[in-house]
């Protein structure tokens, strides 16, 4: 017997991903409650708890079932009667589906809860209250699953009760909710009249809106099945490699299949590279597969002995494949960032992109502009707080195969991750990667910074003094430079004042200014290392992270990190520029060690004192520099 | 309903397929990532399945990180005796390690409450052994439909020093992209089973013909009531009151922990077939079985927020 599309649908997605998204007050817990409740996907002891226990407030009779009490979980949140974070629960659909459902807060400030709970799912079911209409967060969840992949969006038109279940009110709603959602590229947008407290729609068809002749919110969970558009299987093969494994005369690469399927024979180019073999086995424990689909955690063995790690992704050749649908590696992408640190993003700072198992340092290199998450315009933008949801240039350190995020959300999503607290500052989006990545592919010139340096016969160096204001760099560095200049070597002195003169003068002292003075300098630095110079800079640069950002540049003997440790009282004393008094006086707001702090080096390379003799800390830099007087 | 709604149609297996790929996905991304990873082994019905899996995630390689069992020295007798054959059969690297502070200060839960118990012999010797053992990651086989504060736990579940765990600090998991890297001091747990119920579990060890310790199987056992729950004598360490005398009862355990705390039910299910059947029948949650979780509706919250598994 042939199956049906319906049943076909069901078999390939045994598991269905559900973002329910709205605020507490839309009733949101209490659906989903009634959810969980109706179809006996909840343990008889919570049914018994959510009959006994009630939240302040509460207006339902102690016996019956609270369906709002069935999802609450932390304490914080019985508290304050809101949910702070995303739950996720587990729902036994008839037809033997199993949906997760991601319960996300509705509030602005957790915009990024949402898209965390949007960037896995399926299906969003977004609750409006009929009794108040469509709101800014109705927009704005719309904008966020739309952004994150959910391509099949249920509107659940609540609180239908409240309006005496009238076809004209519903209408009214659907009518604006769905040209809403047009501008929005969804495959599929179903409205439904609903009461979550009185039950009216939500398993079984309402008695009461006899008028509706739709699914309910039950039916349509359990019929979804994806849009041909949005199919991953019809996407050629992508095998990101997590894990090496190893055995007696074995080496095998574990991974999942997030796009296409994979057969021993088949063809696999190593991260979109020029670098092709072919696939050997499929192997799971319980024995060898003729073929590995979508979603499928197996392990392969390739035909020849290629050098395949982890964080590597193999994918199918190019060949007849449409051009969009071959990753090819860039260093350099147009995205969408969802902004979720606590810190700002910084303008130029280094962070690691983190895509699957590749992780990789990259750079913010353009901010294009903020989204308005209600009216979906883009707005300028100079940084990203938390929640913000922007539209960004990034550069990485080396070329990487990412695809575009509509094509498959496991290689076109990425993390970017700070790269001192570890915290995730941000989720990725790739649009696409930018074409003059691919062009601009560096010329090698006969002369190179080693035929340079060696007809100076010296060694080409970036020292970096960090330190208070006033601590004594620029004296240390011109008293170094002259010492070297005598003993006949090429120098540079890059000096903050003089850059903020000049190159950087468009920048000012913000914390993402200061990492974009920090760049610029660094890689000026690197050109005049290049050159071969010893290149001394002299830069308060306050914070780690911007410091590590410009260490990054250089390979490890090229790059001396050197403290100039002045006690901040003797700096204070000392003032040469009169700064510390106009913070003092609060006319300098972002002055380091006054408003803004300073992060001492955990390890500099060399430490120096700005408040002793001045010959003996060029002595230390000679030392460390390896010439001698 | 739409005929096609109202069928079943989707195959247990179906979803058993798809909730072992991703706990093999799981497992092999911190396998990769992390430098020392350990498996946190309780040798209960969901240890069993755990460490199923890792096995199947690393074939045909072996494991690549030790089992790490944290002894009570309260545990049911035949729950040593299956883990110390699981090791030997299967070639495992088993740590196993106790709070020897506390056995030597007595602490049990007949002294020193059920509280004081768990947080000495549980809580504070998972924190020594892992410290001891300098592992960035554990893996547990916590499941978010055990308890309600479990529905927001992370797959990859970050510790301050200290193993304290801070909910606000919890990272945004998308996709399935983790962020792996840790700041010094912390440490990660690792959740492979997050999306799996207790009928996944049960269904998937009578699919797979998982081996688990015998006492989840109803046989008389000597048994005595304290305020409305079965407990099992299981050696002579535990202090009979007045007039109590032990009677043979047919009971099984739906969690296995130290045996004065976890409480039996009355059951005639002495097979697979037999439990699921029973298991259909009564919903309460497993976690009802066990005394600790008693204590207020947010307690597994505050002992989590302590550095407990």
């Amino acid at each position: 017997m042939a199956l049906t599309d319906a049943t076909e649908a069901l078999l390939d997605h045994p598991i269905v991903r559900v973002v329910a998204c709205g605020s507490v007050d839309d009733g949101k817990s209490t659906l989903i409650g009634r959810l969980l409740a109706e179809t006996d996907s909840v343990p008889d002891d919570i049914l018994e708890y959510a009959r006994s226990t009630r939240r302040s407030g509460s207006t339902i009779p102690k016996g019956e079932v609270d369906f709002s009490m069935l999802t609450d979980g932390l304490e914080a949140e019985h508290a304050q009667g809101i949910t702070i974070d995303v739950a996720y629960r587990h729902l036994y659909l008839p037809s033997g589906r199993r949906a997760i459902i991601a319960d996300a807060p509705g509030h602005e400030q957790y915009t990024r809860n949402m898209a965390v709970a949007a960037s896995t799912a399926d299906i969003a079911i977004l609750l409006v209250d009929a009794s108040r209409g469509i709101r800014a967060q109705t927009h704005r969840h719309l904008t966020v699953c739309a952004l994150m992949g959910v391509r099949t969006v249920i509107i659940a038109i609540n609180k239908m009760d409240a309006v005496d279940f009238k076809h004209v009110a519903f209408e009214d709603f659907a009518g604006q909710i769905r040209s809403a959602a047009a501008r929005f590229d969804l495959d599929e947008v179903s409205v439904i009249p609903v009461s979550a407290l009185t039950g009216d729609n939500v398993i079984e068809p309402s008695e009461a809106m006899r008028w509706y002749h739709g699914p309910t919110v039950l039916q349509a969970l359990t019929t979804w099945r994806p849009a041909a558009a949005a199919d991953l299987r019809t996407v050629p093969f992508r095998f990101p490699v997590q894990y090496v494994v190893r055995a007696d005369n074995f080496r095998g690469y574990a991974g999942t299949v997030v796009a296409g399927e994979v057969r021993p024979g088949d063809k696999v180019v190593v991260n979109a590279g020029s670098i092709s073999t072919t696939v050997e086995r499929v192997i799971t424990m319980g024995g060898d597969l003729d073929v590995a689909r979508v979603d499928q955690a197996v392990v392969l063995t390739l035909e020849t002995e290629t050098d395949v790690t982890r964080g590597d992704l193999l994918v199918a050749p190019a060949e007849g494949m449409g051009v969009d649908q071959f990753p090819r590696p860039a260093t350099a992408f147009a995205a969408d960032l969802v902004w979720t640190g606590e810190e700002e993003l910084r303008h130029g700072r280094s962070y690691l992109l983190v895509s699957g198992s590749l992780e990789v340092p990259a750079v913010v290199t353009a901010i294009r502009g903020r989204r308005d998450v209600v009216s979906g315009e883009e707005m300028a933008a100079r940084t990203f707080k938390m929640n913000d949801i922007g539209h960004v240039e990034i550069a990485t350190d080396t070329p990487v195969p990412l695809d575009p995020y509509e094509l498959c959300r496991d290689t076109g999503g990425f993390l970017l991750v700070e790269r001192v607290s570890r915290d995730t500052v941000a989720a990725g989006l790739v649009r696409h990667a930018l074409r003059r990545a691919h062009n601009v592919v560096p010329h090698a010139f006969t002369v190179d910074r080693n035929a340079r340096a060696v007809l100076k016969n010296q060694r080409p160096r970036v020292l970096w003094l960090t330190g208070l204001p006033g601590a004594g760099k620029s004296t240390i560095a011109d008293a170094l430079e002259a010492a070297l200049l005598g003993l006949g070597m090429h120098t540079y002195v890059l000096d903050g004042d003089g850059v903020r003169t000049g190159l950087n003068k468009d920048l000012g002292f913000t914390p993402e200014d200061r990492a974009e003075n920090v760049r610029r300098v660094a890689e000026t630095a690197k050109l005049m290392m290049d050159a071969g110079l010893v290149v001394i800079v002299s830069l308060v640069s306050p914070f780690r992270g911007d410091r590590r950002a410009a260490k990054g540049l250089f390979s490890q003997d090229e790059f001396l990190e050197v403290y100039v440790d002045t006690p901040a009282d003797v700096v204070v004393r000392r003032d040469p520029k009169g700064l510390y008094a106009k913070a003092k006086a609060g006319t300098l707001p972002n002055m380091t060690g006054v408003g803004q702090g300073y992060e001492p080096p955990e390890n500099p390379d060399v430490t120096v004192t700005g408040a002793g003799d001045i010959d003996a800390a060029v002595d230390r830099l000679l030392a460390a520099l390896e010439v001698e007087r | 309903m739409t005929s096609a709604a109202a069928e079943t149609v989707v195959a247990p297996d179906a979803v058993l397929d798809a909730l072992e790929a991703e706990a093999i996905h799981i497992f092999r991304e911190a396998a990769g990532a992390f430098r020392r990873p350990v498996m946190l082994y309780s040798i209960g019905k969901d240890s069993s399945v755990l460490l199923h899996l890792a096995r199947k995630a690393f074939a045909p390689g072996k494991v690549p990180f030790p089992l790490l069992h944290v002894d009570t020295t309260w545990k049911f007798r035949e729950m040593i005796e299956f883990r110390d054959r699981t090791a030997r059969e299967l070639g495992l690297d088993l740590v196993v390690y106790t709070n020897q502070e506390g056995v030597d200060e007595g602490v049990s839960p007949f002294t020193h409450g059920t509280h004081e118990h768990t947080r000495i012999m549980k809580t504070v010797a998972l924190r020594q052994a892992l410290d001891r053992g300098g592992y960035d990651a554990a893996f547990g086989g916590a499941r978010r439909d055990e308890e309600r504060s479990r529905a927001k736990e992370r797959v990859f579940s970050l510790r301050e020093p200290g193993h304290r765990w801070e909910p606000r600090k919890q990272r945004p998991e998308f996709w399935r992209t983790a962020n792996t890297s840790l700041a010094e001091g912390q440490t990660m747990r690792v959740f492979p089973m997050s999306n799996w119920t207790e009928l996944d579990i049960w269904r998937y060890i009578q699919r797979e013909s998982i081996d688990v310790v015998p006492l989840y199987f109803a046989k008389p056992r000597p048994v005595v009531e304290r305020g409305g729950q079965l407990i099992m004598v299981d050696d002579d360490r535990f202090p009979l009151r007045e007039g109590e005398q032990p009677q043979a009862r047919s009971v099984r355990f739906r969690t296995l922990g130290c045996y004065p705390l976890t409480a039996a039910v009355e059951s005639e299910a002495d097979t697979l077939d037999d439990l699921l059947a029973e298991m259909l029948v009564d919903r309460r949650s497993e976690r009802a079985g066990r005394l600790i979780d008693g204590e207020g509706g947010g307690s597994m919250e505050s002992k989590k927020a302590e550095g407990y598994f």
